[in-house]
């Protein structure tokens, strides 16, 4: 094995004679690029009519998005993200006064607002909030990585999870908040928190459940908006109240359930003709399924399972602690978002308003998750950078 | 990749227990994979057909295209009840939220909206229809700000659509409005006649009067598309299929649009008049027939309303408010179905009867003391105020004065004859059932025999058992048989003899147009919406009676001397008439109640001779009310100048 020595944070080019390293991960990089194609062919059929006089409004957004996001994935994947550590205080901070800023002009609309109007699009604080909370949580993880076992460990992560949280329910964004503690469960896992702290972490919260759900209105505090609620029960019957919350899942499930086999493509009419609400967003998975039908359905489900077996691939490569954090965080991420969305436009999931990564239209969504595509390539990169340097070639 | 096949690479080892978190994590992402693809395919391929037809009816509607309904015009072309479009905020039940608080606020706030109570449209909503699914008007005609708040605000109103609609449109108001009748959506009992074949579920069809009769020609043939709708159940597009409605066909009435309205203020002056002389008068009609083909010129009821009402969707409790006891039940048209005994306006038939059968011939001389006793009963029958009228020249003297006593005699001395001759003339001339006029809703009366009374008085007695002695009302005594006293009551219209003004007008014709009973009809010609002839409708008479045209002349001058000759019962009212009448004045006693006004006459012309009959509930004496109402009419028919003069006969 006779390899150049490279320092670290450069990018491998050739590394040695005959071998080509990429400076990405392929199969991750083809995984994200797929999906990319699969939700524009998406939008630019569905979204012709909803803006008129510009059938590619949708499309071309996404376009620019994707664009954007793709450049931020290569420049994170030069960057050593090992350094990021050094900033996690200043990541924790600016998640805050990210989504406090939100919380205060909504308040000051009178009304919800997760996004900041900046002169381009407006900026969905709790998307970006993801990626900075999993680097801040990883980093305090790996300070105290010789204090895992003591309780206050798992309590601090949880709790500093929960505080951005709180605010991003309040906003309110139940589906990112719940993110967030998913993420903040998955980084302490794959620390290796005891099994222990997880069986406390669970009967703690649903305990709070209980309250929040049940004793808390029955005493007449409302945590949750009525409507809220009414959106996490509502999948539970969705016939029972036709005309509000089970509306969009009996349409998105009779959106899928005609698209049939191979699906129906341009004679889809549940978009079309606006029976679904929000379907270049968060119902995005039902304009595929009909559209599409199970064909097109199973062959997003698969890139995403290609996605998620790649980011737990990297976890396993990674040349550090801090890497493999931040990749499980993204992990949960992926898995739990993708979950609670396609579950809810199949009728399984509670509506959450949560969007699906790279699929759903809307800027802060793909940008935030090429953030992270970045991250793991960056994990990646280095992982091949420092295996090299010891003499060793990974395998993929 | 060939990194891979690269023998002696080694991965960095992996601690155990990440490796089994790692495992943790791929197996849930595995499990929850299934779980997502097997409810797809559950949903896609195992039920897809389903869904498949759920988007379809998502999208596809079928609406129906009202035909606008055919004008109704009088003789003249004039339109009496015409169409106009209008809009209609209508309720799609499928498409309303559940019943529960969110449709309670929904409801409560389109009630603000539209100035209607929730409970008003929960009535309507309540209602029972054909098509489960069908939209239910809850408001024509609501106003511009209404209307664009629906519009702005679609999704606050789920199941609230507002949609073009023809209505009817009445422009002179109440004129006809009981012979017009009204429309509405056809019933589910309805749709099931044969009459009503080939109308939509949602149709909308005659419900009364004319609009009931001649429906088959007004009401088209109600058009269908379908449209591809979106969410809010706004059509997308152009429709997919259409089938455009045909319209309705105009239907001609023989009605004179003037006379009618001259007849209903004549019989609302007529009933002032009434009310004048301290009567209760509150009710009555009229009828003006072409002697010599049925035709109706006019034909009305007091009292009346305006038909624009039945446009509007109304409660039951709105609609008994406007059309209970309270206001004389005004849907009920007097005019066809309205029974009463006629008083004097009887006795040319009773005359006639008597002159056919040779009891008396025309110049049969009689002396009125006053008074006549009858029967083995030795019952007193006298004139209207013991009026004696002395020596009466025969039977036309005896009709100029009305002379109860002449009249008496002839009932008391028909009664033992064979052949009942005066009940036998009386439905000759068509009383006793229905003239087959073409409404709907015709009474056909009673003409009172001996026959009539013992199957009464059966009926009553065998009813009284099963009531355990309770009386039915269908005989107010049992054991009282036929008595001469009867037939005296019946020879001047009194007693148990009910008639409608219009079997008065049928029969006055009969009498001055030498037999034809004629079949009195309202429609005259159908023409299409371009104003070509579609059909012409043709009544045939009823029948023809023969008597004997000295007898006939008999009874026509003792009608003409009533109107022209000093001591007639209408003399005063058309003594100075520029035209020559035949008139006959009427008093029909009720017991404690006010009389009824009566009054039948002919006016003789080449061109357009008229009979009108017009009778006013405890209106009096006929020439005090009914009379000058009838001249106001024939001025009008006649272009005079309209004149109310009253008459002070006093008699029956």
């Amino acid at each position: 094995m006779n390899s150049t020595p490279i320092q670290a944070g450069e990018v491998p080019g050739i590394a040695d004679g005959r071998s080509l390293v990429l400076p990405f991960d392929p199969l991750l990089t083809l995984g994200a690029i797929g999906l990319a194609i699969c939700s524009l062919v998406t939008l630019n059929g569905a979204t012709r009519g909803l803006v008129a006089g510009q059938p590619l409004f949708y499309t071309e957004r996404q376009g620019i998005y994707f664009v954007l996001g793709l450049g931020l994935m290569v420049a994170l994947a030069r960057i050593d993200y090992s350094r990021l550590r050094e900033l996690k205080l200043g990541f924790y901070v600016l998640l805050n006064a990210m989504i406090i800023l939100v919380l205060v002009l909504g308040r000051a609309a009178r009304g919800s607002q997760r996004a900041i109007q900046l002169p381009f699009f407006s900026f969905q604080a709790s998307e970006l909030g993801k990626v900075l909370l999993i680097v801040f949580l990883a980093a305090v993880v790996v300070d105290r990585s010789r204090r895992l076992s003591e309780r206050e460990t798992t309590a601090r992560v949880m709790l500093l999870a929960l505080g951005p949280a709180m605010f991003v329910i309040a906003q309110p964004d139940l589906g990112s908040g719940m993110v967030y503690l998913v993420v903040a469960l998955a980084v302490l896992f794959v620390a290796g928190t005891s099994w222990k702290h997880f069986a406390a972490l669970l009967t703690l919260g649903v305990v709070a459940l209980t309250i929040v759900l049940a004793a808390a209105p029955a005493a007449g505090v409302h945590v949750l908006k009525p409507y809220q609620v009414d959106r996490l029960t509502a999948f539970l019957n969705p016939t029972d109240n036709p005309a509000k919350q089970g509306y969009q899942q009996i349409q998105s499930k009779i959106a899928i359930g005609a698209g049939q086999k191979t699906g129906r493509g341009a004679q889809s009419t549940q978009t079309k003709l606006n029976f679904l609400p929000e379907y270049q967003t968060d119902f995005i998975f039902a304009v595929v399924g009909e559209r599409y039908g199970f064909v097109g359905a199973a062959l997003v489900l698969s890139l995403y399972a290609l996605l998620i077996w790649r980011t737990l691939r990297i976890l396993t490569l990674a040349k550090n602690l801090f890497g493999a954090l931040i990749a499980g965080g993204i992990v949960a991420m992926l898995m739990f978002q993708v979950f609670v969305n396609v579950g809810m436009t199949v009728g399984i999931m509670p509506i959450t308003g949560v969007t699906l990564p790279l699929l759903s239209y809307g800027g802060s969504s793909v940008l935030t998750t090429f953030l992270a595509l970045g991250l793991l390539q960056s994990i990646y990169v280095q992982a091949r950078t420092s295996a090299a340097l010891k003499g060793r070639v990974l395998r993929f | 990749m060939r990194d891979i096949e690269r023998p002696g690479d080694r991965q960095p080892p992996l601690s155990p227990q990440l490796a089994l978190r790692v495992a943790v994590f791929g197996g849930m992402a595995l499990v929850l994979f299934g779980i997502v693809l097997f409810r797809l395919w559950y949903l896609q391929v195992l039920s897809g057909d389903q869904y498949v037809q759920l988007a379809n009816n998502n999208r596809v509607r079928d609406l129906a295209i009202q035909a606008p309904r055919g004008n109704i015009v009088d003789r003249h072309g004039m339109v009496i009840v015409g169409s106009r479009q209008a809009t209609a905020v209508q309720i799609a039940r499928d498409r309303l939220p559940p019943a529960g608080p969110v449709r309670r606020r929904e409801l409560t706030s389109l009630g603000r909206l539209l100035a209607i109570t929730p409970a008003e449209i929960r009535h309507t909503l309540n209602k029972k229809v054909n098509v489960p699914y069908a939209n239910v008007t809850i408001k024509t005609d609501a106003g511009e700000r209404a209307l664009v708040t629906l519009a702005e605000r679609q999704l606050q109103y789920p199941g609230v659509v507002v949609a073009p609609v023809y209505l009817r449109r009445y422009p002179l108001g109440s004129v006809g409005a009981q012979l017009l009748g009204n429309v509405g959506q056809v019933s589910p009992h309805e749709l099931t006649l044969p009459r009503f074949r080939g109308v939509a579920k949602t149709g909308v069809v005659g419900q009364d009067g004319i609009e009931w009769s001649y429906d088959q020609y007004l009401r088209g043939r109600d058009g269908a598309k379908r449209v591809q709708v979106d969410s809010a159940g706004q059509p997308r597009g152009k429709p997919l299929t259409e089938t455009p409605p045909i319209p309705g066909h105009e239907l001609k009435l023989s009605i004179d649009l003037r006379l009618q309205a001259e007849g209903q203020n004549a019989l609302a002056q007529g009933i002032g008049l009434a009310q004048a002389n301290g009567h209760a008068a509150d009710a009555g009609a009229f009828v003006a027939l072409d002697p010599t083909n049925g035709e109706v010129l006019a034909l009305g009821s007091a009292p009346t309303f305006n038909p624009t009402v039945f446009t509007h969707p109304q409660t039951t409790t709105q609609f008994n408010r406007l059309f209970g006891p309270q206001n004389g039940h005004p849907l009920l048209d007097r005019a066809i179905a309205g029974l009463y005994p006629t008083g004097s306006t009887f006795k040319p038939i009773t005359a006639m009867a008597a002159l056919q059968n040779d009891l008396i011939t025309p110049t049969t001389p009689y002396v009125d003391t006053g008074c006549i006793t009858v029967g083995r009963e030795h019952r007193q029958f006298c004139n209207a105020g013991k009026a004696v009228n002395g020596t009466l020249s025969g039977v036309a003297d005896a009709l100029r004065v009305s002379s109860d006593v002449f009249f008496y005699s002839l009932g008391e001395r028909a009664n033992p004859l064979p052949g009942e001759v005066i009940q036998t003339w009386a439905r000759k001339l068509g009383l006793g059932r229905t003239t087959g006029i073409d409404l709907p809703g015709e009474q056909g009366g009673l003409v009172p025999d001996a026959a009539w009374r013992r199957q009464a008085n059966a009926l009553e007695i065998a009813c009284r058992k099963r009531n355990h002695g309770r009386g039915c009302a269908i005989s107010g005594d049992p054991s009282h048989v036929w008595t001469t006293g009867d037939n005296v009551n019946f020879a001047v219209g009194q007693g148990d003899l009910q008639a409608t003004p219009l079997q008065m007008a049928v029969a006055y014709s009969a009498l001055f147009n030498g037999g034809t009973v004629v079949r009195p009809h309202l429609g005259l010609a159908v023409d299409d919406n371009l104003g070509r002839l579609v059909q012409q409708i043709e009544q045939p008479a009823v029948s023809h009676v023969d008597f004997n045209p000295v007898n006939q002349q008999a009874i026509a001058d003792g009608l003409r001397m009533a109107t022209s000759v000093p001591g007639g019962t209408s003399y005063e009212v058309f003594k100075d008439f520029p035209r020559v009448v035949y008139g006959k004045t009427g008093t029909a006693q009720h017991g404690f109640q006010d009389d009824q006004s009566w009054y039948v006459a002919y006016a003789p012309d080449p061109k357009r001779p008229i009979v009108i009959a017009m009778t006013i509930e405890k209106g009096g004496f006929g020439a005090e009310a009914a009379a000058p109402a009838v001249r106001l009419m024939l001025s009008k028919w006649f272009g005079i100048a309209p004149k109310l003069v009253v008459g002070h006969s006093k008699t029956l």
